[in-house]
């Protein structure tokens, strides 16, 4: 398989096409206006359908009328706009409906900046519409990484019948690097008998619903949500580890801000310090597993995050009060360069140049 | 009700109205569109929803033209109607 | 004796939630019959909306999507992008079309999306409890105008069909009542008439019924549908206001 150029934004596309993707809705706003731009050349050559939607809110809805009638559809925004996406995304899992959506995280709160941010951690993980209802969120780290992902992301979302969120941001999303695509993740749609193809005469009626007006069976519901929720906790939590069982410092980074830090680790190395790093590339669910391992004499984990602290919260819960936390972000869209990050690792382990 | 002078001046066709007892909630629409005024609503009795239910008495069937505006104006679709 | 009207199969046997003497009733059951004669129920996918018609997903025989507030017409897009050769209707009250989501029908009816709308206007908002509409009538008492609607503050009341029939992608939009037998018969031929637009793939097709919320207006059935025709009718003209030109 040949390596191609890509802006990480094209990439969305093409990742999506690959993935047998045939129905886009989304709506322009930087840094990922590529996404639709892109999408509208391409998916008409392949039979697809694109439409701009007239707002981000009309294009969630349109995904999950899609994702209802049995389509493998995608949605893509940036911050502000997934904001307004948060009630389609809560009737979309309410409804247990399988697509992709997009984040290319820019700076906030509110309008905000367009320049990178890593700002919609809580709201890929906490829900950030109304219910108790959980995002398979993955965080690519690269581009290549942005494709791999994506392609899984549409198998996973029909196997969980539920949407998955791909946690990018800014640089990804504008950046240009080598990918290809890999033929062994490409998959079909698999059988969807609950889609809404209209009965023929032949079957009941088809209910694409999240409405439970009867208490009981909302909670039945609810119960059998949760369920699906452990049983991705099970088997779904990927992350990426380097030398933590070895380490003084245990960096905590994902998505491109872990690539900084890499270049931070190989900084301090050559001081000879003992760093590791913990990237998780399921953001849910959580690899809490995996801060297990770390050195019990660790002098601290580092979350290094492009926000004032949110995948903070959960490194705390993973180290269950064993190993002191410490944070270091930038906000607005200002991204962190390793000296800066390296500086505050040597604070941590004392006694630093 | 000048739609249902028209139905009384044409030639008559003799009908039979059925009412869905249960279905009904008394809504009294039926009542009204009626041209020859033989539905009611029979205060003698409660449906299982707990409605005086609308029929038309046995000895009034035969004043029945089937001209089915009562059926077009049921809102819960209780009504059949026959035409000989 | 022959049966010459009997229930349509295009309607479940679930018996309604709705007030005694709600129109919601009588227009479930002409886009039933419609469904059923023109030979799409098998095919059909509808969209619900959110005010008392919430769970007409209940009663037409056919798959049927819930949608949230206002977003029926970006959600029957969707459905109808995926399902080009399946027919999408949305059923939408007052609040839902022309409130939250005025952006979503204008721009279904722009894209000239091939779907077919049926819009319930009783002026008013039945289901939270009798609050204004934005197609509430000057003068009208509701929970949230208890003065009486003031054109002042509150606005005048909304055109919809008017409103929709200069866009160029509305192929078809029709104004119809559901107050007496002979406007329940043309408000049928109307919406058979939507409904065929869409089969023949002409565009965005709606259809607005005036009808009656008993309850929240606080009068009886028979009287709602007089106050219906005395006041509503004047100020919402019956008619139609766009169809495909004839191609011969």
């Amino acid at each position: 398989m040949s390596k191609v150029l890509m802006k990480g934004n094209e990439a969305v596309g093409a990742a999506a096409i690959a993935a047998g993707c045939r129905y886009f809705f989304g709506y322009p706003i930087t840094p990922q206006s590529e996404v639709p731009e892109y999408l509208s050349r391409e998916l008409p050559k392949v039979g697809g359908v694109f439409v701009q939607a007239e707002s981000e809110v009309a294009a969630i809805n349109m995904v999950y009328g899609a994702a209802g009638a049995g389509g493998r559809v995608l949605t893509s925004s940036s911050s502000p706009g997934i904001a307004l996406k948060q009630e389609g995304i809560s009737y979309l899992a309410g409804a247990e409906l399988p697509c992709v959506i997009v984040d290319m995280m820019r700076g906030g709160p509110g309008l905000g900046s367009i320049q990178p941010s890593q700002t919609d951690y809580f709201l890929a993980t906490r829900g950030g519409g109304n219910g108790d209802y959980r995002l398979l969120v993955l965080a690519p780290s690269d581009v290549q990484e942005l494709v791999d992902l994506i392609m899984l992301g549409f198998d996973l979302a029909d196997e969980y019948r539920n949407p998955v969120m791909i946690l990018g941001d800014g640089m990804i999303g504008q950046m240009m690097e080598p990918v290809e695509f890999k033929e062994d993740l490409k998959r079909e749609a698999p059988e969807k008998p609950w889609a809404t193809t209209g009965t023929k005469g032949a079957r009941k009626p088809n209910i694409i619903n999240s409405l439970y007006l009867e208490a009981e069976l909302l909670e039945e519901h609810n119960h059998h949500l949760q369920a699906k929720y452990e049983k991705m906790r099970q088997k779904e939590v990927r992350v990426e580890t380097y030398n933590i069982e070895d380490a003084d410092l245990v960096f905590a980074a994902y998505g491109t801000t872990a690539r900084i830090v890499k270049t931070a680790i190989a900084k301090l190395e050559e001081e000879g310090h003992k760093v590791g790093l913990i990237r998780p590339i399921t953001l849910f669910p959580y690899p809490y597993d995996a801060f297990k391992n770390i050195n019990p004499n660790c002098k601290g984990v580092l979350t290094v995050e492009m926000n004032a602290g949110q995948m903070l919260d959960d490194v705390k819960i993973a180290v269950e009060g064993k190993i002191p936390t410490h944070f270091y972000g930038r906000t607005g869209g200002m991204v962190p360069g390793p000296a800066e990050i390296a500086d505050k690792a040597r604070e941590i382990l004392g006694g630093g140049r | 009700m000048d739609d249902l002078k028209g139905g009384l001046k044409m030639a008559k066709a003799s009908g039979r109205v059925t009412f869905d007892e249960d279905m009904c909630k008394g809504c009294g629409l039926c009542v009204t569109v009626c041209p020859v005024n033989i539905i009611e609503l029979d205060t003698g009795k409660l449906n299982k929803k707990g409605y005086y239910p609308a029929s038309v008495k046995d000895e009034n069937m035969e004043k029945c033209i089937s001209c089915a505006n009562c059926a077009m104006i049921c809102p819960d679709v209780v009504i059949t109607v026959e035409r000989l | 004796m022959a049966v010459i009207f009997q229930k349509t199969r295009g309607l479940t046997d679930v018996p309604t939630h709705y007030c005694p003497g709600c129109t919601h009733g009588i227009i479930h059951r002409l886009v039933a019959e419609c469904l059923e004669e023109l030979g799409v129920l098998d095919d059909a996918i509808g969209v619900a909306p959110v005010g008392c018609s919430v769970m007409a997903y209940k009663y037409f025989n056919c798959d049927m999507h819930e949608a949230a507030h206002g977003r029926a017409p970006a959600v029957a897009t969707g459905i109808k992008r995926v399902r080009p050769d399946n027919f999408v209707f949305t059923y939408q009250g007052d609040g839902d079309l022309a409130s939250i989501g005025t952006a979503e029908i204008v721009h279904a009816a722009h894209r000239g999306e091939k779907i077919s709308t049926i819009f319930v206007n009783n002026a008013i908002y039945g289901m939270t409890g009798g609050q204004m509409a934005p197609t509430t009538l000057v003068g009208q008492k509701t929970t949230t105008s208890p003065y009486g609607r003031d054109k002042e503050t509150q606005g005048s009341p909304i055109r919809m069909s008017e409103l929709l029939a200069t866009i160029e992608g509305a192929a078809f939009v029709e104004r119809v009542a559901v107050d007496t037998p002979a406007n329940i018969r043309k408000a049928k031929k109307a919406i058979k008439e939507c409904f065929q637009v869409q089969i023949d793939r002409k565009g965005f097709g709606i259809v607005e019924v005036l009808s009656t919320c008993p309850t929240n207006w606080g009068l009886t059935p028979p009287e709602a549908l007089k106050w219906l025709e005395k006041n509503m009718i004047p100020y919402y003209p019956l008619g139609n206001f766009r169809r495909p030109e004839e191609v011969k």
